[in-house]
């Protein structure tokens, strides 16, 4: 993990000190809610339906246990017992005082965590796979370059004040697990015919209003260029992004309006002025922020344990929980293992302070010290002897984590909605918490296989719902929720934009409507099939015609 | 409006002269970048400090042939939230070189002080004299940069790949 230096907690001291002299700023009226504003903003810190709500950034979604313990310390202290894991890996408390807020902060910044650029017109937290460094099929581990990201955007001077805000995302993978085809920039870490490694690099993606999928700028870019590379990306935006309309801000309307062929002229005639410049990475830069990142001291271990398939074979439950939940590790007799914070009935996301606590007793003692954030609003123990499992899966069910459905129908992404958010429509988490109830039975669940589904309140598209097997939009209908549902979406490798199906349906019949699609499915699929599969080969048709028949 | 420079506050030699008035003889003038292009030869031939005042959709380039010929340029900050000057700063020290006053004017706050500095501002116009000092203070909010850029100070990546040389 990234150990903080003397320089990183010099800065971060630094910034905590500032907000303070700003939030004292504007309790004395020295600055005005519209000055006050994007300074509150980059520090992660947003006004909300009820209070003031506090966005901690989780860096690339990693954390120590000493970091989850103060997470549930801040829960408690300043909130209300609990937080939410979001689709950018960050975690975020509702119930926040601006008065405390500083305080907050300062808690953070002791176990060397920040809320900066969580929000505002500016670099947010670069996302990356959750099994960074453990998976498979990773051909580098992503997190090194996140990190260096990360340092460079730190209230970067000249990108402070961009047309909108700015996500970044990176995988290590050919398997896509951090939805790079849906981000401002996504940087595909890729081998060229020589075996070198460098990026992918594409740009223009995004959700919201106008979602698009992000285009290719260049296909090889050597490591050592990433940062000018970057900065020549920004700089174009920045110049030339549109400000007139917030709704046309992001880069990807740069991109579609001036052609993906316009932009990358751009971008490569800034680049080649300042290619070989102080934003060059020297091998020793990068090998020094890679130590970071070695992999924990991992031990022998059989190459069967016995313990484990014995319990496969005697408990149904724990067969089902090594099928969805743990994944394959690179390391022999390691094992992946997700924890699922989507048991039946409950928001998705949330955590308690309690199951915060026991998450960080249980990475201390099962995985190294570390814990992962999904940007499916899951958490990962990602060094785990397989050993541990039994052990470990009977401590998880004990707190509510170990529920086997990742990748599954109740395993949804929602963003807040309507019950916390200022800019929502409609409510989600309810219509979350209704269809896991719906489909509670984990029998039916895993007999449907995997199958995404995410929710967004509003168009802003926080639940990624374009890029849901299934997605569900809340729309406001005359002062009533209804909910709009699209089909075939993908954020994987296979990335697809979901499309409509028909009209939206009431808030009392979205979940029957959700049933129909999948038992739509179950009639229609051939063997192997996923959803989203059978979706890709027989249409919209059959979906439509049982959806709407009955109205 | 009161201008900041060198850390203080300080009498402003220049005058800006809109686009259908006479130059002045011989006293340090700003005209607007539309009037440089229109009469570049002239402005430049006049033999008196030359400032441009940019908008900031105006593209840098167009002064690059000039650049070492003129003594300040103003860029513009229509409101402190658009921060397209940031990026013209930036292109103007370390692309083009320039080396004479950068001047931040429009909406210029003390909380994006430093980011303009860094990027290479060195003169602002600010609406209240009196809040002078606590610009001056700004300037010193951190100690630590991650970044290069038109200040030319130490990014940490730098000190740290100096500090791992002094221990080799």
């Amino acid at each position: 993990m990234y150990t903080y230096d003397e320089h990183d907690r010099t800065f971060v001291a630094e910034r905590v000190a500032q907000f303070r002299d700003q939030v004292k700023r504007r309790l004395l009226g020295e600055l005005t809610e519209e000055q006050f504003k994007p300074l509150r903003l980059t520090n992660g810190l947003y006004l909300q339906l009820h209070a003031y709500m506090l966005r901690v950034a989780i860096p690339y979604g990693t954390l120590s246990s000493a970091q989850m313990r103060m997470l549930a310390h801040i829960a408690r202290r300043y909130d209300r017992g609990y937080g939410h894991f979001t689709t950018r890996q960050n975690i975020q408390f509702n119930w926040i005082k601006l008065e405390d807020a500083a305080d907050a902060l300062d808690d953070l910044a002791s176990v060397e965590m920040h809320a900066l650029q969580t929000s505002g017109n500016c670099i947010r937290n670069t996302t990356a796979d959750q099994w960074a460094g453990v998976a498979i099929d990773e051909i580098e581990d992503p997190r090194i370059w996140c990190e260096i990201i990360r340092q460079w955007s730190s209230l970067h001077p000249e990108f402070t004040f961009l047309p909108r805000k700015f996500k970044i995302a990176v995988t290590g993978s050919p398997n896509d697990r951090a939805a790079v085809r849906v981000h401002d920039i996504g940087l595909r870490l890729r081998r060229d015919e020589k075996g070198e490694v460098g990026f992918e690099v594409i740009v223009g993606g995004g959700l919201g209003r106008t979602p698009m999928i992000g285009k290719t700028i260049r296909e090889f870019l050597p490591k050592r260029h990433l940062l000018s590379y970057l900065e020549a990306i920004l700089r174009a935006y920045n110049l030339a992004g549109r400000r007139d309309n917030l709704y046309k801000a992001r880069i990807k309307i740069l991109v579609h309006e001036i052609g993906v062929e316009e932009m990358r002229r751009r971008v490569e005639a800034e680049w080649a002025a300042i290619r070989d410049g102080a934003l060059d990475l020297p091998p020793q830069t990068i090998d020094a922020i890679s130590r970071h990142f070695s992999p924990p001291a991992y031990e022998p271990q059989p190459a069967v344990d016995l313990a484990v398939e014995r319990l496969r074979l005697e408990s149904v439950s724990f067969a089902r929980w090594l099928k969805t939940n743990v994944a394959p590790h690179r390391e022999p007799g390691y094992a992946i293992v997700n924890l699922s914070l989507k048991p039946e009935g409950a928001p998705p996301g949330d955590a308690s302070a309690a199951q915060m606590e026991a998450v960080a007793d249980l990475a201390l003692a099962h995985s190294h010290d570390e814990i992962r954030v999904s940007h499916e609003q899951n958490l990962v123990l990602p060094h785990v002897k397989r050993a541990d499992l039994p052990t470990l899966w009977r401590k998880l069910a004990a707190i509510d984590l170990a529920t086997p459905n990742l990748g599954l129908v109740s395993d949804i992404i929602a963003c807040p909605g309507l019950d916390y958010c200022a800019l929502a429509n409609a409510r989600s988490i309810p219509v979350a918490q209704r269809i896991t109830r719906r489909f509670a039975d984990l029998k039916r669940q895993h007999d449907i296989g995997e199958l995404k589904i995410k929710i967004s309140g509003c168009i802003n598209a926080c639940g990624h719902h374009h890029v849901g097997h299934i997605g569900i939009l809340g729309v406001d209908k005359n002062g009533e929720e209804f909910y709009q549902i699209t089909l075939g979406g993908d954020g994987t490798e296979t990335t697809a934009l979901g499309r409509i199906i028909g009209p939206a349906v009431s808030a009392d019949d979205v979940v029957d409507a959700i049933e129909t699609l999948v038992e739509t499915y179950l009639q229609k699929r051939r063997p192997g099939e996923r959803f989203v599969d059978t979706y890709r080969r027989v249409g919209d048709a059959p979906f439509k015609e049982r959806l709407y028949a009955a109205a | 409006m009161p201008l900041l420079k060198d850390g203080r506050l300080v009498e402003d030699p220049w005058r800006i002269i809109d686009d259908a008035s006479p130059l002045p003889a011989r006293e340090p003038t700003i005209v607007s970048f539309a009037r440089f292009q229109a009469e570049r030869d002239q402005l430049l031939a006049r033999g008196a400090p030359l400032g441009v005042r940019l908008r900031n959709s105006d593209a840098i380039d167009a002064l690059a042939g000039a650049i070492d010929r003129l003594d300040l340029i103003a860029l513009e900050f229509p409101k402190f939230s658009d921060g397209r000057a940031y990026s013209q700063a930036r292109g103007l020290r370390e692309r083009l070189g320039f080396a004479g006053e950068l001047r931040a004017t429009g909406d210029v706050l003390i909380d994006q002080a430093l980011f303009m500095r860094r990027c290479g501002f060195d003169a602002w116009e600010i609406a209240d004299a009196a809040k002078a000092p606590r610009f001056v203070e700004a300037f010193a909010t951190f100690s630590v940069f991650y970044q290069p850029a038109g200040d030319g100070r130490a990014a940490v990546s730098a000190l740290r790949r100096f500090a791992s040389a002094g221990r080799a």
